[in-house]
Formats: C-alpha cells, structure tokens, sequence
C-alpha cells in the first residue's frame, strides 16, 4: 500500500523558483507520467519525492506516512536516474545487487532477482561487465533493472527509456509496464516522450514552468486540454489556435467562418486538432504551404488569414503547394481557450 | 584536395612533431642530466670527483655510500625521518581528505574564501613562522620531537591535500551516492561502499605525495628538532663541512626514496592533472 500525496510543495533554488505550489495525489498502484518541456521542473519533483532535494514548502506523504524528514532509504522508493548513475567499480551484476546487498538478502535470492531482472531488461549477457565497457541504452537498462530488483513500494523514473532505440524502447515500454503491474508498485514516470506518456500512463500529469497544468487520463489530456499549453503540447502536430471574436448569442467569428461557441463577450481563442479537419463545401480557407506524406495520411501546413494551420488528410487526396482548400471543423472536437488566463472554456 | 596539398600538410604536421619530440627531449635533460650526474659523483671514487672533466660512465665506486650506511646517528635520523613523515602522510589525509569532500559536496558560505585561505596557508614563509614556532613548541614541550615536527609538515602538506581531495571527490558524480541511499545506504555507508572504492587510488596519490613533502622539507626540521634530526636536517648539519663526494652521496640517499615514490604514483599524479595515461 502506497500511495504519494505532494502536498503544496514548492522549491527556490536561491532566487529562481522551480516548483510552485505543487498537488498531486498518486493511488496506491498507479501509473502516473510527469510530462512536461525541458526544464520543468520534473526531476526535480521527483528528487523531492526521493528525499534527494528538501522541498522549500509542503509536505510529502507515502503509504499514508509523512516522509519530509525520512532519509531516501526509508522511504521505501527506488529511483532510476536520469544520468543512471551506474557504479563504475562494479560489475552489472553487482549494481543490481547492490541494494539487495544492502538488505542483507541471502545470496541465491540476490542472484535469483538479479538475473530476474536482467531477463527482463534483456542484458542477461552482460552481467560481468563494467559500466564502462557497456553502451549508453545498456547502462540505462541496468539502472532500471538495478531499480526493479528492489522490488519497492514505489518507483520513480526519470526519463528510464531516452537511450533506447524506438523498437526496443517499444519493448521495455510494454515489459515495465507489464512489471510494475504485476507487483502492484506505485509508479511515477517521467519523460517528454508523448508517445510513451499516453501508452504508458494511467494518468498524466502535464507540467509547465514549475506547475501542473493538468492531470488527468490520457485520452482526456488529449481530448480536453485543459490550458492552452497542454493543447500545444500534446499531439504531434499539436492543436491549431486561431483568434476569434464574438458575435453574441454565442456565435463567434474565426477566420471569416461563422461558428457556434460558448456564451461570453471576451474575445477567444479557437482549437482544433489538425486530424479533426475535413474537406467540405463550407469552413475555413487555407493556402497550402508544405505537403509532407506520412504514409497513411497528408500533413498539410497551411495558411489560415495569416496563421499557421496544419491538417492531416486523407492520403489519397492530390495537393499541391499554393492549392486552397476548405477545411471544415469537426464541431464537437472544438475547444476554446481564454487568452488571459490560457485556460479552458466550456 | 590537390597532391601538393596533401604533401604540403603532411610536412608541416611532421615538423611539428619533430619540434615536439625537441622539447619533450629538452624537458626531460632538464630533469635527467642533474640526476644522472648525481648519480655518476655518487659511485665515483674522491679523486674522480674532485677531478674534471668528469666520466660519463660510473665507476661503480661504493665507498661514499658505504661511508654512509656505517655513519654514526645515520640510522636514527633515517628512521625519525620515516616516523615524521608517516605520520605527516595520517595527519594530512585525516584532516584534508574531509575538507576537501565538504569542500566539493556542499554549499556553505565563504566556500570561495575557504578555498582561498587554504592556499594562503602556503604565502607565508616557513623561516618567518619557524621561530615563533619554535618558541611555541617549547613551552608546549613540543620541541624535538616527531609528532611536533609532523605537525609542522601537516600545515605545509595540507593545502595539497585538501585540493587534491577536492579534485578527486568533485569527479566523482554526486548521483552515485545518491543512487546509494536511494538503494539502503546511509551517508556513511554511500561514502564507504561508493565513493571510497572509487576514490582510494587518489587519496593514496596525496598521502604519498605528503609524505615526499614531509621527507624533503628541512628548514623546520632543522629549526624545531636537535636530538631527533630527520635525515634531511642531519644531513644539512653533517654536510657543510664534508668533503665534496659525500655531499654528493648524501644528495643522492634524499633524492632517491622521493624518486621512488613519485615513479611509483605517477598514474595517480597523471590522472589527477587531467593527462590520460593508458
Ligand atoms: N541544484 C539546482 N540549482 C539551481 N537550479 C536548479 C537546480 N536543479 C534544477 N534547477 C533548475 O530548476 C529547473 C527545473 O529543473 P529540472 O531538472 O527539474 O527540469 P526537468 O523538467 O527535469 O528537465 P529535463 O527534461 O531537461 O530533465 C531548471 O530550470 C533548472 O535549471
Ligand atoms: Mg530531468
């Protein structure tokens, strides 16, 4: 039985504030994914949650104990980090030892979780080695495995698959989350990988400029944005923006299209996710720019009155640059955002 | 590329090999040919000595060495000079190696000025500190004696060893140990298990290093001790007065043990100044 709370948490380096007022709850034996832009102050949340970094304010609770005060090694975490931090003096083998060595394991139950672990990290071949003579994506394996072996309440991940390559990065995706499943370990993941952030997560947690924006499951970070910059941030191509301004009775102008919206006299902000576009008779008109084939669809990078809009096609359709083309919003896939606050509007 | 281009590049790259073997050769005369003629006086019979010019090949003549090993007080002031200097080496170490890890781990303030301080400790000169000392010892009942000595040769060795600490702790990725505690280890057994492992090789480096520095200073030795001479400060005394191919015998038994060591070390001392060395 774990679950994290973060509680009002907040972290200064000297002057520069890099957390601010952070709440997040975490289930006992849930997966929630820290997503977020470089320098977001992800690691160092998760240094907080570690007992590695003191939170400036707040409170952090596991299993329903106040750990602020606890020392890393009673907190009942393992961590990866994001540089691994694999010993160089010794072997695989003795790295994912190593904190089963520290509880005084017998030895056929160290080399039983060990090679457990490395099975599943696939290096299994490389437990003699030396940190040194392994390559960047199999020292990242160990740290993880190194991590797995303690069999915690709590594991937390910092960017554990960044040095993999996309297939076996694929893979380990599927097998730690098969893993962690199985024994029932709370876990907080974070990347900047969406891809793995959606496939992975049970629920996600955006964070921008020392904030979480919006952490809620993965299809509803997709669908609801719940800020602007969740919308520009998730989804590849991310959502287009185009200003609108209101012609009362909730009807609002974007881009010489009249369209239905929620009820306020400020000026908005129109979204829409470039897969949500179709060819119609009526909607927005778009100068062609960049056609790039993906295989199964069109990206179209277009014009719209000035802005930048893209839409993904239907690959069989035949454009060229210069081309325009009536684009018609799909309506319930319509969000709209308040440019002051950024924020969602219903 | 055209062929004289190539050619043109090549010749240029092997004058400038050419002018750096010349200086690696010039370096290394330097230091070697004083050496070498240390060592040719050393094994050569007086008369050698005192003639010129001088053999460069050693006649193999052991008697000046062997004037030595017989020489009254030689034994003792051998052995004060190994006593002084290990303990040098332990003093150094025990209180350099924690500075020089606080010094890399932690943030307090005045850090720089600390740093700073420590290398001051090096801007004084000893013959201005020495009476004063010598005065201090006495009414401490520190005065010729090996601890006393070694403490004097600490305060010289420490900024070294603090530095060399320093260097070493700072290469060594905070991560590691924090990987440690978050795998059952408390700060200490984080220190013992990872950071010691990794580390010994340089503070071996440094203890050795103290201990050459406590075996060739012979200012304070000679100031703060008259029964209980270090080989170096006996060696002053009996010198001034002995005739030319004893001094440099006597010259050459100093050099030699801080030769040895430093040949032996030298990875360490490489690896510490940032040269690779495989
Ligand atoms: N020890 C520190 N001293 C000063 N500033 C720090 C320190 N650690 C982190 N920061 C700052 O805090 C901010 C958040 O850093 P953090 O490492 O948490 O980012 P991140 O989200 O993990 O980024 P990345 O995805 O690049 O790993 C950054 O602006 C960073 O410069
Ligand atoms: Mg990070």
């Amino acid at each position: 039985m774990a679950e994290i709370q973060i509680k009002g948490v907040a972290k200064s380096f000297g002057s520069y504030t890099a957390l601010h007022d952070i709440n997040l709850t975490i289930q006992d034996q849930e997966f929630v994914v820290l997503l977020g832009a470089s320098g977001c102050g992800k690691t160092t949340l998760l240094r907080i949650v570690a007992g590695l970094e003191t939170a400036t304010t707040g409170e952090v609770w596991i299993g329903g104990k106040r750990v602020d005060h606890l020392p890393p090694k009673d907190r009942g975490i393992a961590m990866v980090f994001q540089n691994y931090a694999v010993f160089p003096h010794l072997t695989v083998f003795e790295n994912i030892g190593f904190g089963l060595r520290m509880k005084k394991l017998p030895n056929d139950e160290v080399k039983r979780r060990v090679e457990r672990t490395a099975g599943l990290m696939h290096i299994e071949q490389l437990l003699g080695r030396y940190s040194g003579e392994l390559s960047g994506g199999q020292r990242q394996r160990v740290a993880v495995a190194r991590a797995l072996a303690m069999e915690p309440d709590v594991i937390l991940m910092d960017e554990p698959l960044s040095n993999l390559d996309a297939l076996l990065r694929m893979e380990m995706r599927a097998e730690l989350k098969g893993v962690l499943a199985e024994s029932n370990t709370t876990a907080i993941y974070v990347t900047h990988d969406q891809v793995e952030a959606m496939s992975m997560a049970d629920r996600i947690s955006v964070m921008h400029q020392g904030r979480i924006v919006q952490a809620a499951s993965p299809i509803e970070v997709y669908r609801n944005p719940a800020a602007e910059f969740v919308a520009g941030f998730i989804g590849n191509p991310p959502m287009n923006f185009l200003p609108a301004t209101p012609q009362g009775g909730g009807r609002w102008a974007v881009a010489g299209q009249v369209l239905d919206g929620p009820q306020t006299p400020k000026a908005l902000k129109f979204a829409i996710r470039p897969e949500d576009l179709r060819l119609a008779d009526h909607g927005l008109q778009a100068v062609a720019k960049v056609i790039e084939p993906l295989g199964a669809h069109l990206l179209v990078t277009c014009d719209v009155n000035g802005a930048l809009f893209r839409a993904v096609l239907d690959s069989d359709l035949s454009v060229k640059p210069g081309d325009t083309l009536t684009l018609a919003p799909q309506s319930d896939r319509i969000r709209w955002f308040d440019p002051e606050t950024t924020r969602a509007v219903a | 590329m055209t062929a004289t281009d190539v050619s043109s590049g090549a010749a240029q790259r092997r004058s400038g090999h050419y002018l750096y073997a010349a200086s690696v050769a010039l370096l290394c005369a330097w230091v070697l040919v004083p050496l070498y003629f240390l060592l040719i006086n050393t094994l050569s019979s007086p008369d050698t000595v005192n003639s010129f010019p001088k053999p460069f090949i050693p006649e193999f003549d052991w008697g000046s060495l062997e004037f030595f090993a017989g020489y009254e007080g030689m034994l003792k002031a051998l052995k004060n000079s190994v006593v002084v200097a290990v303990l040098t080496m332990i003093m150094s170490i025990a209180v350099g190696a924690p500075a020089g890890y606080a010094l890399s781990r932690f943030e307090f303030r005045g850090k720089g000025l600390f740093r700073m301080l420590v290398l001051l400790t090096r801007a004084f000169p000893l013959p201005l500190l020495a009476l004063p000392l010598a005065v201090m010892f006495i009414r401490t009942g520190l005065d010729d004696t090996a601890i006393g000595l070694a403490l004097v040769h600490t305060t010289l060795a420490i900024p070294f060893a603090v530095l060399i600490t320093f260097s070493l702790f700072s290469g060594i990725p905070i991560e590691l140990e924090e990987a440690a505690w978050t795998l059952g280890c408390t700060r200490f057994t984080a220190f013992t298990k990872v950071v010691l492992p990794l580390i010994l090789p340089g503070i071996a480096a440094s203890a050795i290093f103290a201990f050459v520095i406590s075996w060739n200073e012979v200012f304070a030795a000679a100031v703060l001790t008259i029964e209980n001479r270090t080989l170096t400060a006996f060696l002053l005394a009996k010198l001034g007065e002995a005739p030319l191919h004893l001094k440099f015998a006597g010259g050459f038994i100093l050099v030699v043990p801080a030769l040895v060591f430093i040949f032996a070390v030298r990875k360490y001392l490489f690896a510490m100044w940032g040269i690779a060395n495989r």
